[in-house]
Order: C-alpha cells, then structure tokens, then sequence
C-alpha cells in the first residue's frame, strides 16, 4: 500500500497526539510511496489533519496535491557554533540549539518529533541539503556519483523500539499484529527524501559508489531515558545500545522507558559531515638509477636513514595532482637500497586514497609522467595510467613464477683467469638450495628455498673481477648466491669457482612482465 | 656496496664483529660474534682459538650439550621464531673434541634465542679450521629486541682485540 486508509485512522491519531511526526507516522503505517514523504512538511501536517477530519471517501486524497516549496527555517546555521558540552552522566551532549527565542515561536507549528529528533523535519529541508552540498563543493571534488550514508543517534533505536511498541498495542486492539520490520524504516525513508534534493543539488545520481559523503547526527535530548538492565556499560555505543534493545523484555522495557517516548525539547545535531571520494589506482613502471635510494623511506629507530625514497620521488606528484589525502605504494617485488633497476623497470602501483581530482587524459597522464621524470635523476617512470584496483591483484600474482634478469660484479679473493670462469656459461638450470639469508632473518622464517639460476654469462674484467649476467627464477637472493651467506646458500659463486666471492655491485635488468607496454 | 674488503670478503663484511677472549678463564678460548645491523647474530672461533692452531686436527663435533639437550633439536617457526632454544651468556652450543685427546667447550657468548647450528660443520669439521669466520661458524643468535645494544657491552671491539693479541703475544715471549 502507498498511502494511508480509514483502518490508520487510530494510529495517526495516537501518534500525532503523542507528538510523532507525519513523515514517522507514515512510517509506522508502512506508506511505501517515496514521493508522499517528499511532500513539503507544511503540507504534511494540513493533510493529516484534514485526513483526520474528514470521512472515508476523501481519505485517499490524503498529502496529495500541494505542491507549495518547502518553508525555509535558519535553525540550523547555529549548529556549528553549538560548543561541545557534559551533561550529568557524562555523555557527550550538544546544548540545545533551538531553544532562543524566534526559534521557539516557529517551533510552535513545528514541534520536534518524538521519535525521529527531526532527522524527518529538519534534516530533510533545503537548508540541510544546502549545508551537505556546501560541504561537497568546498571540498573540490571531482565526481560523477555519491553515496550519502547517515550515522543516526543509538537513542534513536530505542524511541524507533517505543513507538513501534506503542502502534503495536494499539493495532492488538483492533485485531491486527505488527511485526519490527513491517515499518519502514527510519533510515530509509531519510534516503527517499534526502537522495533526490541531493542529487539535484549536486547534479548527478545516487546510485554510484564513488564519492561518499556522511552526516553524523547527535541526538541532544533525553539523557535520562536510557537505562536498561542488561547495559553496563557508561558510554552507550550503539552496538550496546542495539544488544540491550535485542535481548530486553517487553515489559522491561516499557518499566523503564516511557511509552510513547516523550517529547524532546531539542533536535539532534548534525555533528559532523564527512566527504570521501572512493581510490584510484595508478600504474606504471619504475627505474632506479641510485645505489643511494631506498624504495621505501628508511627509518630506523624514528631517524631517517637517507633522503628519499622512490616511491615519494613518484608519489609526491601524484599526490599533488590528485589531491589525495595519503597514498600506498606496492610494486612487483623490490630491490634493495644499493641495487639498480634498470631495462624496462619494474611494475608498481599506487593506491590515491580519497582524492579529490580523478579524471585525468592520457596526454594528462603523460605531462604528469613527465613531471616525475624531470623533478629526479634518480628514478625514471613509464607507461604510468589509470587502472582498476583488480589490475592491482593482476601485478601481485604470480610473482614467483617470473624470470629476473640481473647483472652482477663479482669480487674474487684469488686471481682467476678467463677460463675458470669460462664454465659458468654452460650451466643451464642450475638448483640452488638456499636458507633464509641472515640479512633478512630477523624478519622472515627461517626456510630452504629451492632457487633456480635458468642461466649465466661471465664477462671477464681482470684477475679479481667479472661480471656475471644471470637469469633467474624470482625470488632467488642473488647476493647470496654470490657470496654464499656463510655457506648457507648452496652452491654460490665461492664454491663454483672454489674461492672466496663477493658481490660489488648489482643491477636488476627486466623483470618480466606485467603491463608491459600497456599505454602503447 | 662498498669495494670488498682485504682479510673478510664473503657474506662476513656487512658485520661488526666483537670479541670474548679466555672464556671461562681458559687461556686463549677466544670467540667472536658478528653481529648483523638487522641485530642477528653470528657466533664463531676467533683467529686465537686453540682449535685453529697448526697441528689441531678435529676429532667430533658434539651439539649434544646434555643428556637432555641437543641444539640439533632446535626448531624455530614463523617470522617470531617460535620454539627457539634460549641461550644466557655462557650457554654451551656444542663441544669439538680433538686429536691430541683435548675437548672445547664452544659458548654462545651472548644472550638469545637459537636460530640454527651449523649442521655442515658435522660432515665436514675442516671447513672450520679452514674457513673459521664464514662458513665454519658454529651457531645464529637472536638477541631480543630491547637487548640487541646491551648483550655487546661485556665483549671486545676488533681494535681491543688485537691489543689482547698482542699483549699475549708479548707476555710469552
């Protein structure tokens, strides 16, 4: 049913005379038409009166027809000055804000619901959505949809639970049962108002997931109509609110709340609104060209152990051009502080949490990666875009699987000549048994890993030096497998060429392959 | 990387290492602890220790330290290391045992929890006498978190080892 008929008669009449609101009244006469709530107050209130009044056959003409706008009231431009304040039992309470006096000669036609503190009232007026649009603007985002998600009082549950008792009883006379969620609930119908004047306001719909926004309502009357057995707890949160509503009797509830929920001198406040736009994820790949540069900032202690790291050579801009609150940074494995990363780079991604621009060109893009390009000599990005969160999961999987390419070169305590080390080249799928290295023990499992080297190539330099170009399962330690880790990294270099090895430096060469060439 | 290093070389030189001469009071049964930045620990015979000395040749190695207790038994899991054997100061990793009939105590030196022995070392007890620092070492410590500074203060630097080298070196000529 969409409206109301002669059998609501009863409950509005007991509603509106306990001082419940029209919108709540339809509410607990489960009227399910959305466009009979959006209906201006004012009007509301005249149609149930004249509903009341009249006989059956005008009933369905009930909040139909009067199309007036909806009356304006300030109220509500004081509620940020509103200062936070203790009430006796110490729960965090917000002075009353319609207490003046030209307030209070407006409440006299508007008194505050019963049951929804004004969230039905109030809250849905223009003003309120003007407060909410203000607050999106001024924030500066860029979006093409919102979702708009209300954080009520707990208190509410229980005059929502006072109410509900009270219809019940009253429909029990008439022979008619009332089930919890046979209402509408409060929420919702709040949605049905408030969606359409928002996304009329805003310019786009409702329905999306990108930016959100939140009002946080607290409720400021009735301190002391709180008091079931079952709380222990000082602060009524609302999961303790709820447990106590689902556990407490009937009876017990009527003996210590009143039924019908009295009547509140104050409104609830909107306390606070909250934008948030939903991530974007870019991608690209990465070089680092500095033995000097961590790939995360290195702290120690809380000191700063070097200057940079790449990926704030990179965030930084991104930062900036998203106007993002904070980033998170992840890549396809990593390298170490002293290791280049050379060939086509490596994958990363960066998350932008709640950034306020989104759409960027790809000739945007391409300036953007310019930009990064020319702030540092240290790093080089490419193929750098827009991709989805699921484009993300793609990059980490898998990645035991991929060959690494490095080259490394090589320190050995006695002198060698190009044939000892001619013999490296012909080994093909070499099986490496290595234990977790000490340098990284302290923060993984102690395991052997089963490594295989695909392929090596030596380059001779001179009696103590060579490059070794190697292919690689990833995940293979290629440091240990040159110095051997104290033996623990069988065999190494040292126990290939029978001497003492050491590793001076390394590069990563390709690392093979997502994404590759995916801007192209 | 820095440019590898004369004397170390291997995996020893992103170590400090530090030193505990005459442990237990017997004369030259020096050990050393290279201690990784990262806090890990790795415990060997210093350059002095009678068991590297010309003619010693090793007989068995025992990391059965009690009836009870063998650190070949011990088993770690997890990033926290679980289920490590926790070791004080003068804890005995393993006993070498020697031609001539003479038996070395090896001690932790430090507090904290085992990470590994040095298994190969069993099959092939030259490597120690060989390659005493890197691959003949005896044993992976973890000092706790809170301790990774203190457990070093009671041992020697590289420098005030020496000095002990060649104070004993003069004293016995």
């Amino acid at each position: 049913m969409s409206s109301l008929t002669e059998k609501d008669k009863p409950i509005v009449q007991l509603l509106l005379n306990t001082g419940t609101c029209p919108r709540c009244i339809f509410r607990f006469c489960r009227v399910g038409s959305q466009t009979l709530y959006r209906h201006p107050y004012k009007d509301l209130m005249k149609d149930l009166t004249e509903f009341l009044k009249n006989n059956q056959q005008q009933e369905d003409a009930a909040g139909f027809g009067v199309v007036d706008p909806p009356c304006k009231r300030i109220r509500l431009e004081h509620t940020e000055e509103v200062p936070d304040d203790l009430n006796q039992n110490g729960v965090l309470k917000h002075v009353p804000l319609v207490n003046d006096d030209s307030a209070a000669v407006e409440n006299s036609t508007v008194e505050v619901c019963n049951v929804c503190l004004g969230i039905l009232q109030e809250f849905c007026e223009a003003d309120f959505v003007k407060r909410v649009c203000e607050k999106v603007k001024s924030a500066d985002y860029q979006f093409t949809s919102f979702v708009f998600s209300v954080s009520l009082p707990p208190q509410l549950s229980v005059r929502e639970r006072a109410a509900w008792l009270l219809v019940k009883q009253e429909m029990g006379k008439l022979g008619l049962s009332l089930a919890k969620d046979d209402i509408v609930q409060l929420k919702e119908a709040y949605k049905w108002i408030i969606h359409p004047q928002l996304s009329e306001e805003l310019g786009v719909p409702a329905d999306g997931k990108q930016l959100i926004f939140i009002s946080l309502f607290r409720a400021t009357a009735c301190p002391d109509c709180f008091k079931p057995a079952k709380n222990k707890q000082s602060v009524f949160t609302r999961m303790a609110v709820m447990k106590a509503l689902e556990k407490i009797k009937e009876e017990d509830f009527l003996k210590h709340f009143p039924c019908p929920p009295s009547s509140p001198k104050n409104l609830c406040v909107a306390l606070e609104i909250q934008c948030n736009n939903g991530a974007v994820f870019v991608a690209g790949r990465y070089n680092k060209y500095s033995r000097n540069l961590p790939q995360t900032p290195w702290i120690i202690d809380g000191e700063r152990k070097l200057e940079s790291s790449v990926e704030e050579l990179i965030s930084e801009h991104l930062m900036a051009e998203f106007k993002a609150d904070s980033f998170n940074f992840s890549s396809s494995g990593r390298e170490d502080v002293d290791v280049r990363t050379l060939g086509n780079g490596r994958p990363f991604a960066i998350e932008l949490v709640n950034p306020r621009r989104i759409h960027f060109t790809a000739e945007e893009m391409k300036e953007l990666q310019q930009t990064i390009n020319n702030s540092s000599d240290k790093i080089r990005v490419r193929d750098l875009q827009l991709v989805t969160r699921e484009a993300i999961g793609r990059m980490k999987e898998g990645e035991e699987e991929k060959t690494k390419t490095y080259s490394a070169l090589v320190w050995t305590d006695k002198a060698i000549q190009k044939e000892d080390i001619a013999f490296l080249d012909d080994i093909k799928e070499l099986k490496l048994d290595q234990k977790t290295p000490l340098r990284v023990l302290h923060r993984r499992p102690l395991a052997v890993r089963c490594r295989i080297i695909h392929t090596m190539k030596s380059e001779y330099i001179d009696e103590h030096h060579f490059r070794l170009h190697l292919k690689t399962q990833a995940g293979t330690y290629i440091k240990e497998f040159v110095h051997g880790d104290f033996g623990r990294t069988k065999p190494n270099i040292g126990s290939l060429l029978n001497r003492t090895a050491d590793i001076l430096e390394l590069d990563v060469e390709v690392i093979v392959d997502w994404a590759r060439n995916r801007c192209d | 990387m820095a440019a590898g290093r004369a004397g170390g070389g291997g995996a020893a030189r992103y170590f400090t290492r530090w030193y505990k001469p005459d442990v237990k009071g017997r004369p030259c049964e020096d050990f050393c602890v290279l201690q990784h930045s990262n806090r890990i620990c790795v415990i060997t015979l210093a350059e002095a220790h009678p068991l590297l000395q010309n003619g010693k040749t090793i007989k068995s190695i025992n990391y059965q330290i009690s009836p009870n207790c063998s650190r070949l038994q011990n088993k770690v899991s997890g990033k926290s290391k679980r289920g490590a054997q926790f070791l004080t100061e003068l804890a005995p990793l393993c006993r070498i045992s020697s031609t001539d009939g003479e038996e070395y105590t090896i001690y932790s030196c430090i507090r904290g929890r085992l990470i590994e022995v040095n298994e190969s070392i069993l099959s092939n007890p030259a490597i120690l006498q060989e390659k005493p620092s890197t691959e003949g070492y005896i044993a992976v410590v973890l000092p706790k978190f809170e301790e990774s500074k203190s457990i070093t203060q009671g041992l020697l630097t590289q420098k005030e080892y020496e000095e002990v080298l060649l104070k004993r070196h003069n004293n016995s000529a």
